[in-house]
């Protein structure tokens, strides 16, 4: 591969902004190299100038943006020199891009058959027919189920996996030589993330295609590329081998990432993730000197903070920018947890054969979604209980019902010695009100806009009646705030003066303001930065054992999950397919359903997993299939009666149950043979 | 930070709106403040600058520049009854500043709070009202003024009454679909389950911040308020005569027009540069309200 000359070469590129503010770098000093067939990763939170760089790889700069500085070839030719006529002969044929929203980067108004065949037919001038065949071809190749019913569906009528794959057979249709791949399973469920990321490893192999993957996640990074950059604050900090980035990072930024993700081959009570504090510095607003210096903890005054620091090579593969890279120790991976507290079992809540039904309207009345079926497990006082499956699953629905937003259909649903299945909102005492909160996804969403955070949680406390004259609601504000390790004075702040971060600690001191005995937090992580998610995990960690509060989290992250929960429940469709202390579920033998989504959960892991990929969509819960909801998709199904008879719920140790028709014995050895053999982890250094 | 402003009431009228603070930034904004601006002006001065009483019969059919007979002059000429046509003008900005404001500002409590409670509460309520404004949108306009004004007599109180009726419709409808681009967000549910009233979740979690578009459409409004409040005064069934009313005016010597047009000429040109500033107003603040 050496012998090569490179594809893409970046050399010293620099890309400013004109703002309102004035000239603003977003981009400084970056180079790199990308051979033929060859898979780079970009790895960086949010705002580190990845998808800019990106971008200027095929001479896009937006209305603002300029290359200020270096030069960026593609196979030879200099991007900055050409002609827009020459550059849209680079943009498709040479260079394809995959962009992270599938859905905005379809025509909605125009078949997906018609916008794939476009594209060749400009391309590669084929004839409209010779383009169908082609783009039908190529749709096949992306696994996708009928590429013929694809063709002729619309894009809304398609899911977000599906949408994903024709975005990428659009990029691959000109076969282009570097596919560039920004953040494209971000906004996607975990089990069709591992799809569309063993699809780009095929396609890697059979088309030879080079890729640029841009991703916060370094997991993911590692699943499909050779060869990583880290970025930081526009510039490159640390690149090399993957493997050798996770398992010895050389730049405390690096090292920062990978102690953001917990480690699933780590027992939860000795791990503690770190967050890294603080957050990137605006481009106008840079330190001198070591760009991650205000947040690193090996900051050293004269050493990091004078001139410029340069990208030392330290071994041909690798280069690192950090003055202190060679006196630093590596970072422990995960700091040590001493006395995990020992959570009284004692039952908060607990849900009985619980069902939620939506009978339909208009033209298919009569039908009914059946959201929960039958949902019957519970919650321990003082524990984390997480809630875990594709979106579809019913897990929000069951949280609505919970927290009195949508009223259930049959069954029970006890929180202490109140049935909440049937009580609205309106019903509820205000002491029932007080005792369960909800944390909420969308950070964006979760404060009203119109008023300081102060104020919003002021009204909460004033509201679920902790206290009344102003000088003691005040206190309890400043209080909640440095509970969520806000700065008092962010109570004169805007919602939209705050990071993402900062708004969901804000939801959370919300949710605390009237000391609930129950928090239930919808997929309070899965919309924010790596290293934001780990903070925000900690702070809802640290405050369920100092407060004794009990969580029940809604997740699909099972990384997440299995870091966070003492107990899980697995839904599919509506049903409950296992429920267990965290311990067994992630053992052997767990449910089929399990299996899939802890095997396409990204982990940091120098070990190869051996990946169960699903096949084909989450089915309608409109129409569920008989017998096991799951049969259809199950890569273990042991025959036909799977298809007409509901699973029994099989007892495992400890309350561990499954609902399954192969015997427990059977799946454990089945799936022993499966797991991925255990390796000594590594140690750092 | 001693003082944080921790009752939600006290700080919604002044922070919520502080995307006004950039008015100055838009150009546009800036002329349409100035034009009506400058007509407030007119209409509180007006005692002090019109050149005589409005109603006073002088000398008939004097053209613009004329010398009227007592000293002074008639810059904008005089009408068929030999009233001066400067200060009938002048005076008419008092009457479309008091009622056009007045029937605005009516027709947004009503259609606002509709919106906000067929929006909020959807279901029965919704549909009731939905089905009710669309009984109104159903007639022309035009045709309702001329029933209800002709049916109740023309006064100042039955125009602003018509408008109500006839607008508020409209500002339910926008209102409604904000409301339900909000009514999902996190930060309802989670008024919800602190147990808000409904009306504490509506006017003060919802309401703020769907303001940026209806102060947009209620600048709009206003200019359409004085354009129907011309035409009625056109038709006849405006404010009763003698007051002047610029419509009225242009109705009353329109037989003249194609002799003496300056009679009809000022007063058009009146209400149309008033509608202009208010419609400059609202597209600087429609740029506003977009940006952020």
């Amino acid at each position: 591969m050496l012998a090569q000359a490179p594809l893409l070469e970046m050399n010293d590129v620099s890309v400013s902004y004109r703002t309102r503010a004035g000239t603003v770098p977003a981009v400084t000093g970056v180079s790199l190299i990308i051979h033929e067939g060859e898979a780079f990763g970009l790895v960086g939170e949010s705002g580190c100038g990845k998808s800019t760089l990106g971008m200027a790889s095929l001479g896009y700069f937006g209305r603002n943006g300029r290359l200020a500085g270096g030069s960026i070839r593609f196979a030879g030719q200099d991007i900055a020199a050409l002609t827009q006529q020459q550059l849209r002969r680079i943009r498709g044929p040479g260079i394809g891009i995959v962009y992270q929203e599938a859905m905005s980067a379809l025509n909605p108004s125009i078949r997906v058959g018609a916008q794939l065949a476009e594209v060749a037919i400009t391309h590669r001038g084929l004839s409209r027919q010779q383009a169908g065949v082609a783009a039908c071809g190529m749709l096949a190749e992306m696994q996708v189920p009928d590429p013929e019913r694809i063709m002729a569906a619309y894009p809304h009528q398609l899911s977000g996996g599906q949408q994903q794959r024709a975005v990428i057979a659009m990029a691959l249709l000109p076969q282009p030589r570097l596919l560039l791949l920004d953040e494209p399973t971000t906004s996607l469920d975990v089990t069709i993330e591992a799809g569309i990321v063993d699809l780009l490893a095929t396609l890697r192999r059979t088309h030879n295609t080079a890729m640029l993957f841009i991703s916060h996640n370094l997991g993911l990074v590692g699943q499909i590329c050779d060869r990583a950059a880290v970025m930081y604050a526009g510039e490159i900090v640390e690149t090399g081998e993957v493997q050798r980035m996770f398992t010895q990072p050389r730049h405390p930024y690096t090292m920062g990432l990978v102690r953001c993700i917990p480690r699933p081959d780590l027992p939860r009570a000795t791990q503690r993730l770190v967050p890294i504090p603080g957050q990137v510095s605006a481009p106008g607003e840079r330190p001198t000197g070591c760009r991650f210096g205000p947040r690193c903890e090996h900051f050293s005054r004269r050493v990091c903070d004078q001139a410029t620091i340069l990208l030392e090579p330290i071994d041909p593969a690798s280069a690192v920018r950090c003055a202190r890279s060679a006196t630093i120790a590596p970072l422990p991976m995960l700091e040590n947890l001493a006395g995990a507290v020992d959570p009284r079992d004692q039952t908060l809540v607990a849900a009985e054969r619980l069902d939620k039904f939506y009978p339909l309207r208009g033209p298919a009345k009569g039908h009914v979604v059946r959201a929960n079926q039958g949902l019957t497990f519970t919650a321990a006082r003082g524990q984390t209980l997480a809630i875990v499956g594709e979106s579809g699953c019913g897990k929000s629905t069951f949280a609505n019902v919970l927290m009195g937003l949508t009223a259930a259909s049959g069954g029970k649903l006890w929180f202490e010695t109140v049935d909440l299945a049937r009580l609205p909102l309106d019903r509820r005492p205000a002491a029932l009100l007080r005792d369960l909160q909800m944390v909420f996804q969308n950070p964006d969403e979760t404060l009203n806009p119109s008023y300081p955070v102060g104020t919003q949680i002021a009204r909460a406390v004033r509201r679920l009646g902790v206290a009344r004259d102003r000088t003691s609601v005040q206190a309890r504000v400043r209080s909640l705030l440095s509970m969520t390790r806000l700065p008092a004075s962010y109570a004169d702040r805007r919602p939209s003066q705050l990071s993402g971060g900062q708004k969901q600690r804000v939801g959370i001191a919300r949710a605390l303001a009237g000391a609930p005995k129950l928090v239930v937090a919808d997929e309070p992580v899965s919309a924010l930065d790596v290293s934001v998610q780990a903070a925000i995990t900690e702070l809802l960690l640290d405050i369920q054992r100092t407060q004794q509060t009990t969580l029940i989290i809604i997740s699909h992250d099972l990384g997440f999950v299995r870091y966070i929960a003492d107990r899980v429940v697995v839904m599919y469709l509506g049903q409950v397919m296992e429920v267990g202390a965290a311990e067994h579920v992630f053992e052997p033998p767990y449910h089929p359903y399990t299996e899939a989504l802890i095997s396409a959960a990204p982990t940091i892991d120098a070990r190869r997993q051996r990946r169960i990929v699903l096949s084909g969509e989450l089915p309608s819960a409109l129409s569920p299939p008989s017998g096991c909801p799951f049969h259809t998709r199950c890569p273990r199904k042991p025959g036909a009666m799977c298809e007409t008879e509901p699973p029994p719920e099989q007892m495992a140790q400890d309350g561990h149950r499954i609902a399954c028709h192969i015997p427990l014995a059977d799946l454990a050895r089945m799936q022993a043979a499966t797991k991925p053999v255990e390796v000594v982890p590594q140690q750092v250094g | 930070m001693s003082d944080i402003g921790l009752d939600v009431a006290e700080v919604l009228p002044t922070r919520s709106f502080g995307w006004l603070r950039g008015i100055g930034q838009s150009k546009v904004a800036v002329l349409g403040c100035a034009i009506l601006g400058f007509w407030i002006c007119v209409a509180v001065a007006a005692p002090w600058i019109s050149p005589f009483p409005p109603n006073q019969t002088i000398r008939p059919m004097a053209l613009p520049g004329a010398l009227a007979p007592n000293g002074g002059v008639f810059w904008f000429g005089t009408d068929h009854l030999g009233r001066d046509i400067l200060s009938r003008v002048i005076w008419g900005t008092r009457t479309v500043l008091v009622y056009a404001p007045l029937a605005t500002a009516l027709a947004f409590a009503v259609g606002v709070t509709g919106g906000l409670l067929a929006g909020y509460k959807r279901g029965w309520v919704d549909a009731l009202l939905s089905r009710l404004s669309d009984l109104v949108l159903a007639f022309p306009a035009l045709v309702l003024y001329i029933i209800i004004v002709s049916k109740f007599g023309a006064s100042g109180l039955n125009i602003v009454l018509a408008v109500t009726l006839a607008s508020s419709p409209a500002i339910m409808r926008l209102t409604r679909g904000l409301v339900l681009a909000l009514r999902g967000r996190a930060f309802v549910a989670a008024a919800q389950l602190r147990g808000e009233p409904a009306w504490r979740i509506m006017f003060i979690e919802i309401l703020p911040n769907a303001s940026g578009p209806l102060i947009v459409d209620a600048c709009l409004r206003l200019g359409y308020v004085v354009i129907t409040i011309g035409t009625l005064g056109f038709l006849g069934l405006g404010l009763p005569p003698p007051d002047p009313d610029w419509g009225g005016m242009v109705n009353e010597t329109r037989k003249f027009a194609l002799v003496f047009p300056h009679m009809v000429l000022f007063p058009c040109i009146a209400v149309s540069s008033l509608v202009l500033g208010l419609n400059l107003l609202a597209d600087g603040l429609r740029e506003l309200v977009t940006r952020d």
